[in-house]
């Protein structure tokens, strides 16, 4: 088991399973460039079986299962050629249906140029007290609800038609290569009016009126390739995620860094600045532990001269912190040690709630990754897959 | 009409490639074929009534840039899913 520094505090679980619970079995939801795929691992997580494809051909952005009620999955979908729509399974993927109004933006008035949906690329289910609702966020940068578990869906009015939408999420070329994208809809776990969302670009924002107002929350945080120095918004978090137990602590991993925000503090404090100099503290995504709200992991890429985005030097590995960034310890044992060139998308790295926590990342050259040791060591557990987009661990009961 | 479903719509139409349709321009055709396969319309229509992309619909051979895109009886409608890249 990976040690840890004295300073981590952890934080008792709202839920955890009673010794004598019937055992869980996870499953790794995996959305790639060609179809979406399950591993299904044993109890201890030391053996993974792969099934799928799902929709093979298809691009699936995200695949994600309802913890709420245990069994509905989410798939946001679209083909090179065809639109995009939303996938609802309640029996594992044995049967789809199709959302009957996928997420699109409100038709424009006569004569005005209107915004359609490009892709669905996040997925995110709703408070634990509101049963059926799901966010989605789009590309280009919108924002959907549903309040039928993912069977019909409407813009967020607040968000999507917000007078300063338009320069919150600048022109084109303001976002990723392969579009400007909403994501990393995070639902205040003591309070389901209270929201944040990212964009790339756009920066961070935040709404406690359940997505009626958005005000934008990026100072301290970089934007090294705008003109101005200090934007209110335009920044590009690739990843924010909450700590569940503490949600007050943000983390994000952008385009410009790694930081931590404590609040009711408004200004990011930027981490990634003790990283390796020779890494740098570039990637898309970044992981909280479920206990300890000073533990996080982030998958360095490389960002400098044409942003290759690969894994700096051709060296892959993890980096973790156990005192909130203050220091950073490389975990790669069991990763390639070299000439190895692939990257992990900002939905692929995750992990799961169990002691020691597991963690599981799937690349860009399609393979997965997997560590039942909060790091400490790593093993492959899926390859020759597609190029992968999104993990998710799912909890399947027995 | 006939219209002629691409493979990628298959999954909307019962596996069939070949299907019958009414309207008097490409918009009606597509709503009328939405009604009978749900879903398939917003495939290849976004919500802004634009034809997607990689799309492309033939109405007695001639390619047809909008729903407006009048059609005969006796046309057939050809739907063409014209996918890039890798």
């Amino acid at each position: 088991m990976a040690t840890r520094g004295k300073s981590t505090t952890r934080l008792k679980p709202k839920r955890r399973a009673a010794p004598s619970s019937p055992p869980k079995q996870l499953v790794l939801l995996l959305g790639t460039r060609k179809g979406a795929f399950f591993l299904h691992g044993d109890a201890g997580r030391k053996q993974w079986r792969i099934e799928g494809p799902h929709f093979l051909g298809c691009v699936i952005h995200h695949l994600v299962l309802d913890p709420r009620d245990g069994r509905t999955l989410l798939m946001a979908s679209r083909t090179g050629h065809l639109g995009p729509t939303v996938f609802r399974s309640t029996d594992w993927g044995k049967t789809w249906k199709e959302a009957t109004t996928p997420p699109a933006f409100a038709k424009a008035h006569e004569g005005q140029e209107g915004e359609a949906v490009d892709h669905v690329f996040w997925l995110t289910p709703g408070h634990a007290s509101q049963p059926g609702v799901w966010y989605a966020g789009t590309s280009p940068q919108g924002l959907f609800r549903s309040d039928d578990g993912g069977v019909t869906w409407t813009g967020v009015k607040g968000f999507n038609e917000h007078a300063m939408r338009a320069k919150w999420i600048g022109g084109m070329g303001a976002g990723t290569p392969d579009g400007p994208k909403m994501h990393s809809i995070l639902i205040d776990p003591r309070d389901p009016n209270h929201m944040y969302i990212g964009m790339s670009g756009g920066g961070s924002f935040e709404s406690t009126d359940a997505g009626g107002d958005w005000k934008p929350m990026n100072k301290g945080v970089a934007a090294d390739f705008l003109p101005e120095k200090d934007p209110e918004y335009g920044h590009d978090p690739h990843q924010m995620q909450l700590h569940p137990l503490r949600p007050d602590r943000l983390y994000q991993q952008n385009h410009c860094g790694i930081y931590r925000l404590d609040r009711p503090s408004d200004t990011w404090e930027r981490i990634g600045r003790n990283m390796p100099k020779k890494v740098g503290d570039i990637g898309f995504a970044i992981c909280l532990h479920p206990r300890d709200p000073d533990t996080v992991w982030v998958f360095p890429m490389d960002g400098t001269t044409v942003w290759p985005r690969t894994s700096p030097d051709g060296k892959p590995s993890v980096y973790r912190t156990t005192n909130g960034g203050k220091t950073w310890k490389r975990q790669d044992k069991g990763l390639p040690a070299s000439q190895a060139w692939f990257t992990v998308k900002r939905q692929a790295f995750v992990l799961d709630q169990e002691d020691p926590v597991g963690l599981y990342f799937g690349t860009t050259s399609g393979e997965v990754w997997a560590s039942r040791d909060e790091g400490a060591s790593w093993r492959s557990i899926a390859a020759h897959l597609p190029h992968v987009y999104s993990v998710s661990v799912a909890e399947r009961g027995r | 009409m006939k219209v002629l479903v691409p493979g990628p719509l298959h999954s909307y139409t019962g596996r069939k490639s070949e299907v019958e349709a009414d309207g008097a321009t490409l918009g009606e055709v597509l709503a009328h074929l939405d009604g009978r396969f749900p879903g398939l319309r917003f495939r290849l229509v976004d919500e802004q009534d634009r034809i997607r992309p990689h799309i492309v619909v033939y109405v007695a051979g001639e390619p047809a840039r909008s729903l407006r895109h009048p059609v005969r009886a006796q046309d057939e409608v050809m739907i063409v899913a014209a996918l890039s890249g890798g």
